[in-house]
């Protein structure tokens, strides 16, 4: 995964900051607030959620448990139907390969779908250094883009901002990108939404190159599927001379009939809708109708190095619904920009770290960035634990040990902050495996209690800051319970 | 390229090398449909969540259609309509709107001069209030029903009208390029509210006829 987020301060740093933002903090309680209750109200219209949520799962999983035989399948399908496919095992690969496909049609700008990929790999800035101009087309990423800002939701990157910062934003910034924001424009949603429709429409009529991603490839088909709202999806995808979609390798599926259960479970978990207003499938091209020239990316950049770890490969079943961002205690508080990525929440706290490694302070602290209270694999459509997940990678970030990193096996070492916990856990181990010494320590402890400090000195101090310690009792339980018999003779 | 193929291809073969590969064929325990409901009630049901998404309802025999037509795009003010090459050409008998035909030549820029258009559909789905278009004669290409600001869609009751999701997947051929629509153009990027009236039309009629 590309650096995009270079020199990001572990998560504490850039929480520590947001939480103090009151105007972020209201903006993030009210959106996610908005969408938790209506995600549960559109749930709760299907009654066999629980089956389709399992049946996800289970396609998901079969689906990476044979990677290699769908991605060919995939792969042989587009071809016959008119596409070519590219493969780019990391962001600078598939930057060039899109660079280059953009250059050959001879234009210096494209316009864009919504995708994760793409910010991912950071293609707008590659190809912005390569002389090509790139559109965001969807509303959230033009706020985002206008305003030079960084994404922080995975559906609607522009979360963190309220109508009237939206307003300001096209007020000042349009006119930079092509057409004005209108006079006397004001902030109500429907006003805003006109005037994204008014700066782009030049911008898709002209379009002769379009990029995308995808949220499903269908293997046995070749079939592309893209889930949008605006209809910026379907301009991009049908009035370009040449549409160039990059996908990540775990966005296929092995059947037609799977989409069945992802059409059902996308809408209602994402903007939860019965359905989202435009959803678009293609194969390949067809003739007269559409793009004639179509090219499939597929992408690595992290992906087969998160599929070799057994309990972590179940962060490639996201389908990138971002329900689990709307009910997350820790999300609503930091907001998006603390993790660092352009994966925020929950699921970028497992997705982050294993797909660019733990080797940067924001990288190693992200599983540490949830109270693991679940809420998040309550929500998930594919039912990926996220929590254990989290608790698996802490466990990498502290002790080390054996990870895939770029196709190779190696073996990380303990993260050295980590030193002091280490410590504590071995002396704490030993205690317990000597029950005299126990004894004695706890006496020793208990006696001692008036002398104790509030919080704890040197590497403990980071520890204390947000956490009391626990007073220590007048005497030890094991002490208490022999004198009494148990509790038997009386209370004290 | 080739290169990078093999190795990704070599990754995912050594990321699984320990992994049981024989897992069976996936369980598929959820609903064909939600519900048993009479034809009538399913008709009811896609008119409801049509609606609900915005979309304007209307209902009439296949004799009313063509004075419907005529009623809609005047009640709109359309100056001119896009006919998609294979239309029913009665269904336009009600107007003297000026059609436009939509040819492999036309540009975005032409079509955005266009008032309406009027299609028919492949199937539309009654438990979500969605219509799917497959670019059928019928229906044209997929540009038409996005870059006019009014669609007035056609959808024959009962034959084109399933209960759910996984039954129009099942009519639905893959290889065309499909349009999945409920309800007009809509966002919730604003605060994660829905607004409704962004890029594609923003006005979608929806005819069931029969």
């Amino acid at each position: 995964m590309s650096g995009t987020f270079v020199g990001m301060p572990a998560f504490p740093e850039a929480a520590q900051d947001a939480v103090r933002d009151t105007t972020l903090r209201g903006n993030l309680r009210h959106a996610t607030h908005t969408i938790r209750a209506k995600r549960a109200k559109a749930v709760a219209e299907v009654s066999d959620w629980a089956a389709l949520r399992e049946a996800g799962r289970r396609i998901k999983d079969h689906t990476l448990l044979h990677l290699d035989r769908y991605l060919e399948q995939l792969e042989a399908a587009v071809t016959a139907a008119g596409g070519t496919v590219h493969w780019a095992a990391d962001a600078e690969e598939a930057n060039r390969i899109v660079a280059r496909l953009v250059r050959e049609t001879g234009e210096s700008e494209v316009v864009k779908v919504k995708s994760m990929a793409t910010q991912e790999i950071g293609l707008n800035e590659a190809l912005e250094a390569e002389g090509i101009r790139a559109y965001e087309t969807d509303l959230a990423e033009l706020i985002v883009q206008l305003g030079e800002d960084r994404p922080s939701h995975i559906l609607v990157p522009a979360i963190h901002r309220n109508r009237g910062e939206i307003r300001d934003v096209f007020r000042s910034r349009m006119g930079h990108w092509g057409r004005p924001a209108p006079e006397g424009l004001t902030d109500t949603p429907a006003e805003l939404a006109e005037a994204a429709r008014l700066h782009l429409r030049e911008k898709f009529l002209r379009a002769k190159v379009g990029i995308s991603g995808a949220n499903f490839m269908v293997a046995e088909t070749g079939t592309l599927v893209v889930v949008e709202s605006e209809g910026n999806g379907r301009m991009c995808l049908t009035l370009p001379e040449t549409l160039i979609s990059v996908v990540g390798i775990e966005k296929v599926v092995p059947s037609w009939r799977d989409l069945e259960v992802f059409l059902q479970t996308l809408p209602r978990s994402s903007t939860a809708e019965r359905m989202n207003p435009y959803t678009s499938t293609w194969t390949g091209t067809t003739d007269g109708d559409g793009p004639r020239v179509f090219h499939l990316v597929l992408l690595d950049n992290g992906r087969t190095d998160t599929l070799a770890d057994e309990v972590g490969r179940q962060a490639l079943r996201c389908i990138r619904c971002s329900a689990c961002l709307n009910v997350c205690p820790v999300y609503e508080r930091a907001g998006g920009h603390a993790y660092g990525s352009v994966y925020p929440g929950p699921i970028g706290a497992i997705l982050s770290p294993q797909l660019r490694g733990t080797g940067s302070a924001i990288d190693a602290s992200l599983p540490y960035a949830s109270s693991l209270c679940g809420a998040c694999y309550e929500v998930c459509p594919v039912a990926i634990d996220i929590p254990e997940v989290l608790v698996h990678l802490r466990e990498r970030v502290a002790q080390g040990g054996p990870v895939t990193r770029e196709g190779n096996k190696v073996v990380l070492k303990p993260a050295a902050g980590h030193g002091a916990e280490r410590a504590a856990m071995r002396a704490a181990r030993w205690a317990f495996r000597h029950p005299g010494a126990l004894r004695a320590g706890q006496r020793l402890a208990s006696r001692t209690r008036r002398l104790h400090p509030r919080t704890l000195p040197g590497p403990g101090r980071a520890w204390t800051g947000s956490r009391d310690l626990p007073a220590v009792p007048p005497e030890p339980f094991r002490d208490w319970w022999q004198r009494t018999h148990g509790g038997q003779d009386g209370a004290r | 390229m080739s290169g990078s193929r093999e190795r990704i291809l070599g990754r995912v073969r050594r990321a699984l090398a320990d992994a049981p590969r024989d897992d069976g064929p996936v369980e598929r325990g959820y609903l064909r449909r939600h519900g048993e409901r009479t034809v009538e009630e399913t008709v009811a049901l896609l008119a409801e969540n049509l609606a609900d998404y915005r979309a304007l309802v209307h209902r009439c025999t296949p004799d009313e259609l063509p004075s419907l037509i005529g009623r809609l795009l005047a009640e709109r003010g359309s100056a001119s309509v896009l006919v998609p090459p294979g239309l029913d050409a009665s269904w336009l008998a009600g107007t003297d709107v000026a059609r436009v035909a939509d040819r492999a030549g036309s540009t975005a820029h032409e079509l955005d001069r266009v008032d309406s258009v009027v299609t028919g559909c492949a199937v539309a789905v009654a438990e979500t209030g969605t219509l799917v278009l497959d670019g059928s004669p019928d229906q044209g290409r997929r540009r038409i029903t996005l870059v006019p600001d009014h669609h007035v869609c056609v959808v024959r009751v009962p034959d084109q009208v399933v209960s759910s999701v996984p039954e129009a997947l099942e009519r639905l051929d893959p290889v065309r390029p499909l349009t999945w629509i409920s309800g007009p153009s809509a966002t919730s990027d604003i605060e994660l509210d829905r607004v409704e009236g962004v890029h594609g039309p923003r006005t979608l009629e929806v005819v069931l006829v029969g």
